[in-house]
């Protein structure tokens, strides 16, 4: 059930404008280490990881799904502690992997 | 469902009820993965017995659900671990000292509730980081800069209690130095405003944080004493510009000469910017043994350029120094500017820190996390160089003859008089390697003391150990502050154990 809201949340974005907003959770939480360029430890830590395979850039990628995205929240990696509830609640994570899993369709 | 140590399922279950009716049962956490959430990714201990976990989570959003929360707890003595954002991390994260508290958890008292720029102060709740503080006066297009820490994501209220340093001017890198009137909630549930707060109507809690009788903030500090939920941050004007020189020598004696200056411009607030020792590294080469200070001053330009004046002359009466000046960067940034500065020291948060220990040609197998072994040493050029040789001598015996990864020592400048000497220790999953860097870690705890320096704050599971090298008088100190816990806060269900003060019924024998 939870994976279905996730993809209803994935595919319907416009459906839940009245919740959380997805870009609005990306840039306070995750911009800060994963926003493309110097000085973003995710970005630096990927572009090792990947060594040019992929993008070290998350709005970049195009092969995230929703669970992934839940995953590295609730479990983190390496130094990045994973988030709590009272951070990023489970209707911000919801809208969060909707939009970091769609972000590259936008125009 | 984990049962808190020393609480009856009866009494753990009313307070489960109690805490649900004052803030939602959406709030109160008790299944395996939503506590997971609160374990210290950092931990030492980590998937070992020993580790501190919590046996639930409560998350109230005023200071009236804190008060019903405190009180329910203290009824049924359920222990409880307050937690401001809870990135608190290399010291236990969100993780509580005494394993099995519930963790009180204060992000959502995340309101900026005032920012004022004539007079130069904020007040704020628990939950806001420096990243909330920043964006707040920066939409309201304030002229105020804050003084951010390394990570931005942390708590104002949380790294000043803990006792966290930033990167901006003098009178505010000391976080707990630099603040201006509490509002604690007590063991019993009671609110206590300090300073000019306890003035009924008061118009000058965070003018004046003296206020009349005894000063009590100071025990609110690396304590369980009581409940922060409010606290006043004095703020720093924009400066108009902010230039930084360095001073540099290749005789490794020449640290003596060199910090006494430097002691000399700060004490004389000629230097007033964010300072950095660099050199002195373990490694091999010349350049080993050459040292080099950063010299950054903030103020108005042609004073600042007056007082750089100033420090280029008594620098470089020192024989064999060498000044260089840097750039000038006024403020605001422009675009240009803001890509290579280092945003700390223009009170812009940021996370870039991290990078340091991530993954990078250097470093292509980290570990994930990391703790600090961080001493403090006069400020003086003798204690730089007895420190050193300290380090040298000693790495081997502590690491058992293995390289361990440790880093160190990098000499922080942050606090005028003082040298905090960091020794950094990587921490990861390999448990075999964890309890070897633990017993590192307390080796250096236990050398450094027998020279006379301990640690200003210490990660949650080597609190005991260094609250015990700070013994005079057959531990006095500690007798006092067990005192004072005994009395307000009788029951001992506040943060047993935080800095290694602990309740009556916890306490060793």
């Amino acid at each position: 059930m939870k994976y279905v809201l996730l993809l209803m949340a994935a595919l319907c974005p416009a459906a839940h404008a009245a919740g959380p907003d997805g870009k609005a959770v990306y840039e306070h939480w995750c911009a800060p280490c994963h926003a493309p360029g110097p000085g973003h430890p995710g970005t630096q830590s990927l572009q090792f990881k990947y060594q040019g395979k992929l993008s070290p850039v998350l709005l970049e990628r195009t092969d995230l799904a929703p669970q992934v995205v839940s995953v590295f929240v609730r479990q983190g990696v390496l130094l990045m502690a994973p988030f709590r509830k009272t951070e990023i609640t489970d209707a911000d994570l919801a809208a969060l992997s909707a939009y970091v899993t769609t972000h590259f369709k936008a125009p | 469902m984990a049962l808190p140590p020393n609480v009856s399922p009866t009494d753990f279950e009313a307070a489960l009820a109690a805490w649900r009716q004052a803030v939602g049962a959406e709030w109160v956490f008790t299944s395996d993965a939503d506590i997971a959430l609160y374990r210290d990714a950092y931990s030492p201990y980590w998937g070992e017995p020993e580790e501190r976990v919590a046996s639930a989570a409560v998350a109230p959003q005023t200071l009236e659900q804190v008060q019903a929360v405190v009180r329910a707890a203290n009824q049924h003595g359920v222990p409880l671990y307050p937690i401001s954002t809870g990135r608190n991390l290399a010291y236990g994260g969100s993780a509580p000292v005494y394993s099995g508290s519930v963790v009180l958890d204060l992000k959502r008292m995340n309101r900026v509730l005032e920012v004022n720029e004539r007079n130069a102060y904020a007040l704020v709740e628990p939950g806001v980081s420096y990243f909330d503080l920043y964006d707040h006066i920066t939409k309201a297009n304030l002229d105020v800069w804050i003084d951010p820490p390394d990570p931005g994501w942390g708590s104002v209220i949380g790294n000043a209690l803990d006792g966290g340093a930033g990167w901006t001017a003098s009178p505010f890198r000391d976080h707990f130095g630099s603040h201006c009137g509490m509002e604690v909630v007590l063991a019993n549930g009671e609110v206590v405003r300090t300073g000019m707060g306890a003035l009924p109507n008061s118009k000058s809690w965070q003018h004046n944080r003296w206020g009349f009788g005894p000063w009590v903030d100071g025990l609110f500090r690396q304590s369980n004493f009581g409940v922060v939920t409010k606290m006043g941050f004095y703020l720093m004007p924009r400066p108009e510009a902010l230039m930084s020189a360095t001073a540099s020598s290749a005789r490794d004696e020449d640290i003596v000469p060199m910090l006494d200056v430097l002691n000399l411009l700060e004490n004389q607030h000629v230097v007033n910017g964010s300072t950095a020792l660099f050199g002195g590294a373990a490694g091999p080469g010349p350049q080993s043994s050459a040292w080099t200070v950063t010299v950054p001053i903030y103020g108005p330009e042609e004073v600042v350029r007056a007082q750089m004046r100033y420090a280029k002359a008594k620098f470089t009466a020192i024989p064999g120094v060498n000044f260089l000046e840097g750039e000038l960067f006024r403020t605001p940034l422009s675009p240009q500017a803001l890509a290579r500065v280092r945003l700390v020291n223009f009170g812009i948060p940021n996370l870039s820190t991290f990078a340091m220990l991530g993954r990078s040609p250097t470093n292509p197998q980290p570990a994930g996390g990391h703790i600090d072994f961080s001493p403090i040493v006069p400020r003086t050029g003798e204690s730089v160089l007895e420190f050193k040789r300290f380090y040298n001598e000693n790495l081997s015996k502590v690491s058992g003859g293995e390289n361990l990864g440790i880093l160190g020592p990098v000499y922080m400048t942050c606090w005028d008089r003082t040298l905090v000497c960091l020794i950094m220790f990587p921490i990861g999953r390999d448990q075999v390697r964890n309890a070897k860097i633990r017993a590192a870690f307390e080796g250096w705890v236990h050398l450094a003391a027998e020279r006379g320096w301990a640690e200003y704050r210490a990660p949650a599971v080597f609190q005991d150990l260094v609250a015990d090298t700070y013994s005079y008088n057959n531990h006095s100190l500690r007798r006092l502050r067990e005192t004072i816990k005994d009395a307000v806060d009788p029951k001992g269900i506040l943060s047993a154990g935080r800095y290694g003060v602990w309740p009556r019924h916890l306490r060793k024998v």
